[in-house]
């Protein structure tokens, strides 16, 4: 555990493995709530909060319940079910609490229960972290670190994206690439941009 | 039965899951490198789609409307575990070529999407022929895409070398590529469409 | 119904057409090719030529299936594209590399968007990064100057493994392997003082994308910590061709002086970084292709605010 690890999981979650350019988790959001930015800033902010909480939640779920009894098979299951039901109560919580939160953040939290990034998160670092040689507080910190730059690197990628789909709305793009055809054309070219990052050495 | 076929063909064609829902493009756009995982992935999902479709399909009148979600993720979250666990035993390679997209199978909104907008209102024979409409259509879109990258990416099929002194367009085969053929192919078919229409 | 294009770009003012701006650029990059055909002998032009004609079928094509007037290819920008593609790739290659680059990039970089005044990427740049990641082997084959002893090289001067010095004279001539149209410094820089007094660009987005360059390799360098060969890497690989002719282009690059200075330091610290720790040996083709999709959002943050109107735009940020 040093300053390098640390640095390539941030490097690598940004920009060289980002979640919607290299991966394609969340690719239906992004897809989706990119057409203008203020969403795609609020879906990003949420995601990320999201991703934070969930590798968080998922770290507690697998050391202190699967591992114990043995049952790390059910990792599926007691993952999504844990994640859907954090995030039915993030909203039940903030619809309480804070009712302009509410509206801004409302709408995007049931759309964040399907998207693919959290549960990919969640997946991901039981996958990278969770083992035996890797020990219990080490593993809490880089779940932590990759839950949240996978959300800072979906911002990133959102806030860009809508960027430019604002501009495209004045533009002469050809009728059957209009919206998802072009957007998917873009997200190309943006994702072999990023690749000028691949082979990072720290 | 002519209604039955055509909850069956609409699955295939003007509801493609990929090309038409744009729905469930995580895996086709991760896995599709080679036509061996396309299939794999394609094959795994149809399963997970049956089985859920026909469970939900079976209790969707004890389910209580407010907390269908949750149950719905669960039944297909099992159906996900069974499934990875059958293949980490039995394909083993093609188990770690698709990586962390079997569990994420979970998460495809397609199936999700099959359950909330078919399967708790129909019946089982009814949802069965939907999710084997989806599942082979999804199937069928992971071939196309996978077969013309794997082709033009890596100069092969099946692994088989298929082009003599083609040098392969190494893009295709990474994740740059996977969006630019889906949008190709999306906006090609909307151009196809388009003409159809006018003509 | 299209007669009148709406391009988000800036606006061109009277007396300035773009078929002169572009017909100037191209001008101002004659002396680069000649140098650099000079360097790497008369086979080299082949690539040239190559690419500028298969960039003008290609819009030319495109244009008439589209039903557009295809006069339109006498504006020079298809050409400037050519060119530019052929100055970035190496003096020799397989014919139909040049030939493909040029195809997509006028697809894939240009006319997918609407054509000219529309596209979010630098078309040139689209090409040559699609060639890189599609023939890794071709586009990293160099070529030695002509007058070396032995004629096939592996490594330009920022390749990691090399170790041998070159002199900062070698550097200013272009006495080294490299890309067709960026060794000859001395020719680039001629051809950018034209169009610096031309007006045509403005040192904004070339003085902090090369300055950034300079002040992060001389800080982080290998050499040591605040020990770095910063004239090295502000004279060595695409930087002077990128950070004068391809990031100043006006499409893609913002339109605000504050938003200029925000791109180039955005392009030269990612230069910068992917030359000390990427696993390319050189970054200005990809940085420039990054910054280019953060184009909209700078403009968005440093617009100039219109006076006696509201902020009223449904989905304006506001802090």
């Amino acid at each position: 555990m040093d300053l390098a690890m640390f640095l390539s999981i941030i490097i690598g979650a940004i920009f060289i493995n980002n979640f919607i350019l290299s991966k394609f988790l969340g690719l239906c959001s992004f897809i989706g709530i990119s057409k203008e930015t203020k969403p795609a800033l609020y879906m990003g902010v949420s995601v990320t909060f999201v991703t934070t909480c969930a590798s968080i939640i998922t770290w507690a779920i697998y050391n202190f319940i699967l591992v114990p009894f043995h049952i790390e098979y059910l990792r599926t299951i007691a993952f999504i079910l844990v994640i859907a039901s954090f995030v039915q109560l993030v909203e039940m919580v903030i619809k309480k609490f804070s009712q302009a939160l509410y509206r801004t953040l409302g709408i995007y939290l049931p759309l964040i229960t399907v998207n693919c990034a959290v549960f990919g998160v969640a997946v991901l670092n039981s996958e990278m972290f969770f083992k035996p040689e890797i020990n219990a507080l080490t593993s809490f910190a880089l779940s932590a670190l990759q839950g949240f730059c996978v959300g800072l690197g979906y911002i990133l990628v959102m806030l860009f994206m809508s960027g430019i789909r604002e501009r495209l709305e004045l533009c002469d793009i050809p009728p059957s690439f209009k919206d998802a055809p072009i957007a998917f054309i873009i997200a190309s070219l943006m994702s072999m941009a990023f690749m000028g990052f691949s082979g990072f050495r720290f | 039965m002519k209604k039955l076929l055509k909850e069956f063909f609409k699955g295939i064609g003007s509801e493609n899951p990929t090309f038409r829902l744009v729905l469930g493009l995580c895996p086709t756009l991760a896995v599709s490198t080679s036509v061996i995982n396309g299939i794999g992935m394609g094959i795994a999902a149809t399963f997970v789609l049956l089985g859920s479709n026909i469970i939900i399909s079976l209790v969707r009148k004890f389910i209580p409307d407010q907390i269908r979600i949750p149950c719905f993720i669960v039944i297909i979250a099992t159906f996900v575990t069974i499934v990875e666990l059958t293949m980490k035993a039995y394909a083993p390679e093609l188990s770690k070529a698709l990586g962390i997209f079997v569990p994420l199978i979970v998460v495809n909104c397609m199936v999700l999407g099959r359950a909330e907008a078919f399967a708790r209102k129909e019946g089982v024979l009814k949802s069965i022929l939907d999710a084997l409409g989806m599942g082979i259509g999804f199937t069928l879109a992971l071939l196309l895409i996978s077969s013309i990258r794997e082709i033009l990416g890596n100069g092969t099929l099946f692994g088989l070398l298929v082009i003599k002194g083609f040098e392969p367009v190494l893009y295709l085969v990474l994740a740059p590529g996977a969006l630019l053929v889906i949008g190709l192919l999306i906006g090609g078919i909307n151009f196809l469409a388009r003409k159809r229409r006018v003509v | 119904m299209s007669k009148l294009t709406v391009s988000p770009s800036p606006h061109i003012k009277s007396g300035q057409t773009t078929k002169k701006i572009m017909w100037a650029v191209i001008i101002s990059l004659v002396p680069a090719g000649i140098a650099g055909v000079y360097i790497y002998g008369i086979s080299s032009l082949n690539v040239i030529i190559l690419s500028i004609l298969s960039c003008t079928f290609t819009e030319a094509l495109f244009l008439k299936f589209r039903n557009r007037d295809p006069k339109t290819i006498l504006d020079g920008s298809a050409i400037l594209t050519g060119l530019l593609l052929a100055y970035n790739l190496p003096p020799q290659m397989p014919f139909w590399i040049p030939i493909v680059g040029g195809v997509v990039s006028i697809i894939l970089g240009k006319q997918i968007f609407g054509g000219l005044g529309q596209n979010i990427f630098n078309p040139a740049l689209v090409g040559r990064a699609f060639l890189q990641i599609s023939w890794p082997v071709y586009m990293t084959t160099w070529k030695n100057p002509r007058w070396w002893p032995d004629a096939v090289s592996s490594a330009t001067p920022l390749a990691k493994e090399v170790s041998s010095h070159f002199s900062y004279t070698d550097l200013f001539l272009g006495n080294h392997a490299g890309s067709l149209g960026e060794v000859c410094v001395i020719a680039l820089l001629i051809g950018a003082l034209f169009l610096l007094f031309t007006k045509i660009i403005s040192l904004h987005i070339p003085l902090s994308f090369i300055g950034t360059v300079g002040v992060i390799t001389w800080i982080f360098g290998k050499e040591g910590f605040f020990k770095g060969d910063f004239i090295f890497n502000m004279l060595a690989g695409g930087i002077i061709l990128g950070a004068f002719f391809m990031a100043t282009d006006y499409v893609t690059s913002p339109l605000t002086k504050k938003g200029k200075i925000i791109f180039g330091i955005g392009c030269g610290a990612l230069t910068a970084i992917i030359r000390l720790r990427g696993g390319y040996p050189e970054g200005v083709c990809y940085s420039i292709l990054f910054m280019n999709a953060a184009v909209p959002i700078i403009d968005r943050f440093t617009k100039t605010r219109k006076y006696g109107f509201a902020r009223k735009s449904p989905s304006a940020i506001t802090f």
